[in-house]
């Protein structure tokens, strides 16, 4: 498989208006991998999958991850009045987001990992679906869309894999707090105490040891 | 023609308009494999359509890990594919060496070969029991692979302490070093296996009944099954030669002489005698595996297993499993827990095409065309 | 007024006159045919099997044959963890099987959630909705354990009174046989336990001086 770099620029010619970059991964030996735009999603997996030198037409794996909002730093742009702040605070919105695995069957070559981002992760929770390029994404989109929420436009079949269909929550995010069965809880300690304390008292025994 | 009289009720079958009856099989079943619900609507027997449910054993292992260190998740990835804790573990722990850049000791990996080839073997043995179960030959092929089956879990036992919940690689290398008789009570099962295959083979492979039931069943086209991302012995029943112990090579696989069997109609005859001839490729990797095992440490000295915080990162890993391409994504944040920690099922995704194999099909054969997948709900829900 | 002595039933045995009593043989008879319900969750359903092969042999208990339909069934081994959504299906299949039944909890889910207990899908033991009788700890246990358990079932039903206010449940006139199965909420099971079945342990511990 040519470096990311390559397939990069090569779809960048292909689609000159859909945004691709690079995200890099420390991790030494490991797969950085590409963030598409939504909007183009289909148009580049279809590429992908077809034209001859890439071939990828195994969708490994496709994961659901969830970032929460926080707080950046930025330096402040040139040219701002003098006397301001060096660094500007601001609250990054969180996102969701949907990662594919993708592998070559006939060349033998992979991964390549593409990301997709969700605009938030309140209102704006919808992705364009690439089960009508690789039909392995199928459940798994419909898992992410059951845990994380992601609504992904174009599948044949979004309802809900795991849960029950009345359920109303997104287990998998960050924020998701389960229901409160912690009536009876026999060796609490940590987290589990205080959920267990707005039970029944628990006499605490002594104080934590951390591993 | 018709062999009863002409007033009969029986007799007039043909003139009964049918309606369409939607069944719902399972999730308690006695033929499915574990908590699996099917929909199935019916015209008289044959499918129409048929849509899975999951869910009932879904058991949010991804979020707990969440809230666990890398460390403890391991006893948890014994319980994914049940069957086979042996080769989940090693999944995870190759994922979190790539992770943290770790390397296994020499002699690590060659038994992690071997106990990865065992399990496979046990696998098989037993999907071809229940296959034949779900047959209706109700129980005796099951008792003949289930007594070779106790064997290789005895030697499970008595290396890690558990007959499936092994617990037994970690980062770096396994828990425990493997005794001298260990090494020979396991060449004698693996001979003593061999003679077994032939002599399953013998009753079972040329059985009217079992071809009967199983040819022409359940055909899978190799595009769609490359499409909708099948791997394992139903990939390559359907013709497309891709196993990962070939293609990524990981491990020491590369050092072994072995063959990929590979199918040609993609049948539920197909798949149970790829099952058959991968147990034989087995035994061959064994041999070679027990003969050539280096002496050395079991595990790396410098091994951080405990406490592991690895640098900010991802890593997606793979291995070939007994089912398929089981492989774990895993986000580290720096913390002392994966911030994402997802496992990419076989069984699941391997039901994608259950539908399309069971269309035009009889009910009875349904049941016959899941058990030929080989899903384990554990893998399947998580 | 049962004043017979063992060594006389002896005695009388080696004269070929048999001497028990009604609730005795009733007894013997139910325990040693203990017919379980062929029901198997999670991976304590393959010990559940092996335990039925050859090398364990539940036979020789008198489970002989694994029953596919709970009509048939006595016995419900609840083998694996108990999710919440298919908490509702194991009710109503215990709802299905007639009087007596038993139940078994098998595996350290089963009893109580196990290693899976935080999760918000994972019911923290099936003795919340359904009554069990025997507790076979484990993860899974093995299948010696679970024919262990068995034979506590076997003393337990043996040890069961025909008449009187400690009568079986199946002969006396004031319980009910049917449990109420609980509906699929937005978050969570309605309702969460069985206030009949099960009542929170009181934790009381010492505190360390």
């Amino acid at each position: 498989m040519e470096n990311l770099e390559t397939i990069q620029s090569q779809l960048s010619q292909a689609f000159s208006d859909a945004y691709i970059t690079l995200v890099p991964n420390p991790i030494l030996g490991a797969q950085s991998s590409l963030l598409i735009d939504p909007v183009h999603a289909v148009k580049i997996a279809t590429y992908l999958k077809t034209t001859p030198g890439l071939q990828f037409d195994y969708c490994s794996n496709v994961t659901g991850v969830d970032w929460l909002a926080k707080d950046i730093t930025e330096p402040i742009p040139a040219g701002s009045a003098p006397g301001t702040a060096a660094n500007v605070k601001r609250l990054h919105e969180g996102y969701l987001e949907a990662v594919y695995h993708l592998y070559s069957m006939q060349l033998g070559h992979g991964p390549l990992v593409l990301r997709l981002r969700t605009k938030n992760r309140t209102t704006d929770t919808t992705l364009p679906s690439l089960t009508p390029v690789w039909r392995s994404a199928e459940f798994q989109e419909r898992e992410i869309y059951d845990l994380f929420g992601i609504s992904f436009e174009g599948h044949p079949d979004l309802r809900r894999l795991l849960m029950w269909d009345e359920f109303k929550d997104f287990p998998m995010r960050k924020d998701y707090s389960e229901p409160d069965d912690y009536e009876w809880e026999p060796t609490a300690h940590g987290a589990i105490l205080t959920k267990a304390q707005a039970h029944q008292k628990i006499p605490t025994q002594t104080k934590e040891v951390t591993v | 023609m018709s062999i009863m009289p002409e007033n009969s009720y029986l007799g007039r079958t043909s003139e009964v308009q049918g309606d369409i009856l939607e069944v719902s099989m399972g999730p308690h079943h006695p033929s499915t494999h574990g908590v699996f619900r099917m929909v199935a609507t019916l015209d008289g027997e044959t499918i129409l359509k048929l849509k899975p449910v999951f869910g009932y054993l879904h058991r949010n292992h991804e979020k707990l890990a969440e809230g666990t260190s890398y460390l403890g998740i391991m006893p948890y990835t014994d319980r994914l594919d049940y069957l086979n804790s042996m080769t989940n573990n090693w999944s995870y722990a190759l994922a979190v060496e790539k992770l943290s850049g770790q390397v296994a000791t020499e002699r690590a990996e060659y038994v992690r070969v071997i106990l990865a080839e065992l399990s496979r073997l046990q696998n098989h043995i037993c999907l071809a029991g229940f296959l034949l179960q779900d047959t209706g030959a109700s129980g005796t092929p099951l008792m003949y692979a289930f007594r070779e089956r106790e064997k290789i879990l005895d030697l499970f036992e008595s290396l890690s302490g558990s007959r499936m919940m092994c617990n037994f690689q970690r980062f770096g290398g396994c828990r425990l070093d493997i005794p001298e008789d260990w090494i020979e009570k396991a060449k004698i099962i693996v001979e003593n296996f061999r003679v077994f295959l032939d002599e399953f083979e013998a009753l079972v492979t040329g059985n009217e009944i079992v071809l009967s039931r199983t040819q022409g069943i359940g055909i899978l086209k190799p595009d769609l099954a490359i499409n909708a991302g099948i791997t394992g012995p139903v990939l390559r029943a359907s013709g497309v030669n891709y196993d990962l112990r070939k293609v990524d090579a990981y491990g020491i696989y590369s050092r072994f002489d072995f063959r990929i069997p590979l199918g040609k109609y993609g049948d539920t005859y197909d798949r149970y005698m790829i099952r058959v001839l991968e147990m034989r490729e087995s035994i061959k990797i064994l041999d070679q595996a027990f003969a050539t095992l280096p002496a050395g440490p079991i595990i790396d000295p410098k091994a951080k297993n405990r406490g592991l915080r690895p640098k900010v990162g991802e890593i997606y890993s793979r291995i070939e499993g007994p089912k398929g391409e089981i492989g774990f994504y895993l986000i580290s944040e720096g913390g002392p827990n994966p911030y994402r920690y997802r496992i990419r099922p076989p069984s699941l995704i391997n039901l994608t095409t259950l539908e399309d194999m069971c269309l035009g099909q009889s009910i009875a054969d349904a049941v016959i065309i899941l058990g030929s997948i080989d899903i384990v709900l554990g893998e399947v829900d998580r | 007024m049962n004043t017979i002595t063992d060594e006389e039933k002896k005695e009388l045995r080696k004269a070929g006159v048999l001497v028990t009593s009604l609730e005795e043989i009733y007894n013997w008879g139910r325990s040693h045919s203990v017919w379980p319900l062929q029901f198997g969750l999670a991976c304590c359903a393959i010990e559940m099997i092996a335990a039925s092969m050859a090398r364990f042999d539940i036979a020789r208990f008198g489970s002989e044959v694994f029953r596919p339909s709970p009509r048939q069934a006595d016995l419900l081994i609840v083998s694996g963890t108990v999710t919440k959504k298919m908490a509702p299906q194991v009710i109503r299949l215990w709802n299905q099987m007639p009087e007596p039944k038993y139940c078994i909890a098998m595996g350290a889910c089963a009893i109580s959630g196990g290693p899976f207990r935080q999760g918000y899908n994972v019911l923290k033991g099936v003795d919340r909705f359904i009554p069990v009788d025997v507790y076979i700890p484990g993860c899974p246990p093995k299948p010696e354990a679970l024919l262990n358990g068995l034979i506590t079932l076997q003393e337990k039903i043996k040890n069961q009174k025909i008449s009187g206010d400690n009568a079986a449940r199946h002969l006396r006139s004031d319980t009910s046989c049917y449990y109420p199965v609980p509906r699929f909420g937005e978050h969570d099971l309605k309702p969460p336990y069985n206030p009949d079945v099960w009542k929170c342990p009181v934790i009381k511990q010492e505190p360390n001086p």
